[in-house]
């Protein structure tokens, strides 16, 4: 006697518990591994699982064993093809195993690094953790956006409820025509001469030929509309409906960034954060996010990701440049009105002198007008950023960007010199998100 | 079997399995399994659940509850990430030695491998634990899945208590000595729930016996005194020397609460309750898959399972038995399952079939036909070590090719000792038993003395056998788990 225990609906998660314990041991790796990725990543791409290594001390799990060298040993192989007893065979140099001898460690003991895969949501937490973001934020970039369904024509299959009356009929109707399905009037008038003639009371012979062709016709109306049925399993049409991500709208995100030699190595890793926190909020609003990188020295360019990162360039500093180059892009490729534009734009607050009142014009004329929202960071020392606390002073570019920012309320700026501070960059555009999420 | 001529209509034609398929077939296979092979089973729950679940059960030794540590999410981490890269299936079952037996399989099996996987798990393995020696005598089938539910309520209520870390911790220094801490050679206290439960009340309550003796002797005031005999006295009365470590540490350390006691009492228990696994590797595997293939292929002849469906199972059958010579790519030493299945498969030719040879091998056995006894009688009487020992054949040797290679360190080269011929079949199974004797792969570590007088150091010998030394690294590594546990200094002894 067996029993049969159909245990898949079970929760399948039993070992998440482990593997959270397990995480917890190898954080501080998997941080650095999941900030190394960062760095590694193109920006759309960040939020993807992710292989993670993670060197094995830490996480090994020793006991008593042999070594694998020494002594004298005794074993037993198969597959015997010249040997005789008392054969000698060389040994192979150190360092490899020898005949046979390819004995895997069990259990990932003894592998230097160990690899496992890092879900979407354990990754993003992990690069979460130092940008300081509200619970709630985190929570909403998370959530992978809903979709809808939208009408997209008939199926021949589908739920009841999804049954379309209408087109059904008229398929029904089509085919009732097309295959000469007897209607009810001519049935109801042959009907009638039937009876009128069985009502005669002594019909002659040619009566009588009538009414038995009148009747075989009828017969024949009758078996023909029980074949031919009303309503036919083919002529069902169903509703069809295909999910979209809700809301669908298109957004371009400018990254400007400032790629003279003053900006080293950190200064781009804050700024890469920073851009693609921004592009996670976009990713989450919005179907399709197109990105443009726009890098400057005296000179702007639009360049690819990679050499937006990577490469470096030397040469004076002129941000307008940059600025113009992003009015040019969106004339000729994204026009406000099919676009929402947002741009994020870093730099270390150096400026061409006399350049930032042109910046502030090209602003106030021309961009925010087009731009759903603009954040500017500029990016400190740790220590500079204690000595400028204050936000009314700063260079140039920062007093020029100040007048902007009082008079739109879409344009943010702020310093930062750590990864903690590039939230509030984002606050308002977040606040807004949410509290839009509650009343919607 | 008065019928087996007879045309029957097979049990299933499709790939697809239901519920009632499967337990139409499961009868079929009972039939065959209790009246002609007549094995001898627990009652069989068998469960299907999905890869997700199958990992997990991997991943926590395939039992279906245990505690909590990160180490199982650690080997969770591995196998899904080898799962979903392609670079290992899954195994089509998982099967428990526990009252009732029970086998998971797996739901993306097909109705032909569900019949593989039912014949092999659920009759094969099953007999097999509830009648082999050492699984009757060391490990308790009714009791265990009661007793882990029992170690992961305690163990989640420790953590409760007494945080996540340090629980862990412990856990971490009780795995380590995992392997060391099985009782080898006498039967280990038995003990129920009901026993587990008074136990661990008292221990609440009571002073650890053996640690007032420590303290005893802390306050003692004729110490300078001590003679060889007081040695004696104190080793036995500590029951030294001593093999199983985790018990040792567990009645005498020092500094441990009762609960960490009791802890380590369960990571012993577990260990214990797989020691029997370790030693019967290939018997185990290999009478699952005589089983296996005795009853697929009885239902085949009588019509029960169709062409396709056998050769289905003739095709997995043979991806699991296959072994890789030494010099293949994808050498990996003995396979257990074929080594087994070609032993049991030949213990029946030499009884129905027997030739000259075997009549001089195995003269009690050669042409007595009655193979079922023989087969059932090595299953029960049994392990490893003794099976090859007492049933290797020159066939079976012949037919693997086995040659014996001796490895000296120091000198650069290997030898041959014996191979497949006349005057190498002895030496080729002695040498092949002893590579399957536990006692041979295990360190044999015992504690064998502690200074409780003075500093309280832990002595601890290890028995080198034929020169090989213990892995330094990794010896380091779990003496200061035993430090942490002891509370005092541990070394192995000069």
């Amino acid at each position: 006697m067996a029993h049969f225990i159909d245990r898949r609906l079970n929760p399948k998660d039993k070992n998440l518990g482990n593997r959270r314990r397990f995480l917890r041991r190898v954080r501080s790796a998997v941080k650095e591994a999941v900030d190394e990725s960062v760095r590694r990543r193109k920006i759309a791409d960040v939020d993807q699982q992710e292989n993670i290594s993670v060197p094995a001390e830490g996480i090994g799990e020793p006991h008593f064993q042999h070594d694998s060298k020494g002594g004298s040993r005794h074993r037993v192989l198969t597959g015997n093809k010249k040997f005789k007893a008392g054969d000698r065979l060389k040994k192979p140099p150190s360092g490899q195993g020898g005949p046979g001898g390819r004995e895997g460690a069990p259990d990932g003991d003894g592998e230097d690094e160990f690899m496992f895969v890092l879900s979407r949501d354990e990754f993003l937490s992990l690069f979460f953790e130092d940008l300081e973001l509200p619970d709630m934020v985190k929570l909403s970039l998370k959530e992978i956006t809903i979709s809808k369904p939208h009408r997209m024509g008939y199926t021949a299959a589908g739920t009841p409820a999804n049954l379309s009356v209408s087109r059904t009929m008229r398929n029904a109707f089509g085919r009732r025509l097309a295959m000469r399905r007897p209607t009810n009037a001519e049935i109801l008038a042959l009907t009638q001469q039937v009876e009128e003639l069985e009502a005669l009371e002594k019909p002659d012979a040619a009566r009588k030929a009538e009414r038995q062709v009148l009747r075989e016709k009828l017969d024949k109306l009758l078996r023909r509309r029980q074949v031919i049925p009303y309503i036919d399993p083919l002529d069902v049409r169903y509703k069809y409906f295909e999910m979209r991500p809700e809301p669908a709208a298109n957004a371009v995100m400018f990254c400007l960034m400032d790629v003279s030699a003053s900006m080293g190595e950190r200064e781009k890793n804050l700024a890469k954060q920073f851009f693609v926190l921004l592009h996670l909020f976009l990713k989450q609003r919005y179907d399709k996010i197109e990105l443009v990188f726009i890098r400057h020295t005296q000179i702007a360019a639009e360049v690819d990701e990679d050499t937006f990162f990577h490469s470096r360039q030397t040469g004076g500093t002129i941000v307008s440049s940059a600025l113009t180059e992003m009015k040019k892009i969106i004339e000729a490729r994204y026009p406000p009105s099919l676009w929402n534009i947002y741009a994020a734009q870093a730099s270390d607050g150096e400026n061409f002198s006399g350049d930032s009142q042109l910046c502030a014009d090209l602003l106030a004329n021309d961009l925010m007008k087009r731009c759903q929202y603009f954040a500017y960071t500029e990016i400190v020392d740790e220590t500079e950023a204690d000595l400028m606390n204050s936000e009314d002073n700063g260079m140039e570019l920062w007093r020029s960007y100040r007048q902007i920012a009082e008079v739109w309320p879409n344009f943010a700026m702020k310093r930062i010199s750590r990864a903690g501070d590039i939230y509030p960059v984002l606050h308002e555009l977040f606040a807004r998100k949410t509290s839009g999420a509650s009343h919607g | 079997m008065a019928d087996r001529a007879e045309p029957t209509a097979p049990l299933f034609d499709s790939a697809e399995w239901d519920f009632e398929t499967i337990q139409r077939s499961y009868d079929a296979i009972e039939r065959v399994a209790l009246d002609d092979l007549e094995l001898d089973v627990y009652p069989n729950q068998i469960e299907i659940i999905s890869y997700q679940q199958m990992l997990d059960a991997y991943s926590s030794t395939g039992m279906p509850l245990m505690y909590r540590h990160w180490s199982f999410g650690k080997r969770f981490v591995h196998e899904e990430k080898a799962y979903s890269k392609g670079a290992s299936g899954l195994a089509y079952e998982i099967v428990i030695n526990s009252d009732p037996c029970i086998s998971y399989c797996l739901e993306d099996n097909t109705m032909a491998l569900q019949v593989l996987v039912i014949a092999h798990a659920a009759f094969g393995h099953n007999h097999f634990f509830k009648n082999n020696h050492l699984f009757r005598q060391w490990s308790d089938a009714q009791g265990i899945l009661d007793y882990l539910d029992y170690a992961r309520g305690f163990i989640a209520q420790c953590e409760e208590q007494h945080g996540e870390r340090e629980v862990e911790h412990l856990l971490d220094a009780a795995h380590a000595l995992m392997p060391s801490s099985v009782f080898r050679h006498r039967r280990p206290p038995h003990s129920s729930l009901a026993d587990e439960r008074t136990r661990q009340r008292e221990r609440r309550i009571e002073e650890e016996r053996a640690v007032h003796y420590l303290w005893d002797a802390f306050d003692h005031p004729t110490q300078s005194s001590k003679t060889d005999e007081e040695a004696r006295k104190r080793k036995r009365e500590m029951g030294l020397p001593e093999e199983n470590l985790l018990y040792f540490v567990e009645r005498h350390s020092p500094v441990l609460d009762s609960w960490q006691r009791e802890i380590l009492r369960i990571v012993r228990n577990i260990a214990q309750y797989f020691y029997p696994q370790r030693q019967t590797k290939v018997m185990n595997e290999g009478c699952a898959c005589f089983v296996h293939y005795y009853i697929t292929n009885d239902l085949h002849r009588t019509g029960l399972l169709t062409d396709g469906a056998m050769l289905e199972i003739l095709h997995s059958h043979s991806n699991v038995l296959t072994q890789p010579d030494f010099d293949a790519p994808n050498a990996m030493g003995i396979n257990p399952y074929a080594l087994g299945f070609a032993m049991m498969q030949d213990i029946r030719r030499i009884c129905t079939d027997p030739t000259d040879e075997d009549r001089e091998w195995f003269p009690d056995i050669a042409g007595s036909r009655a193979w079922r006894d023989i087969l059932k009688d090595a299953w029960a009487n049994y392990r490893d070590e003794s099976f090859i020992q007492q049933f290797l054949s020159p066939h079976v040797m012949r037919s693997f090719r086995m040659f014996s290679l001796t490895d000296d360190e120091g000198k650069p080269f290997y030898t041959v000792d014996a191979i497949h011929n006349e005057r190498g079949y002895h030496q080729v199974r002695d040498t092949l038993a002893r590579s399957f004797d536990v006692a041979e792969f295990d360190p044999d570590i015992q504690i064998v003395d502690v200074d409780l007088m003075g500093d309280r150091h832990l002595k601890l010998h290890h028995a080198v056998r034929n020169g090989v030394p213990l892995d330094e690294k990794a010896c380091e590594a779990t003496l200061r788990h035993l430090r942490q546990i002891w509370g005092f200094d541990a070394a192995f002894e000069e």
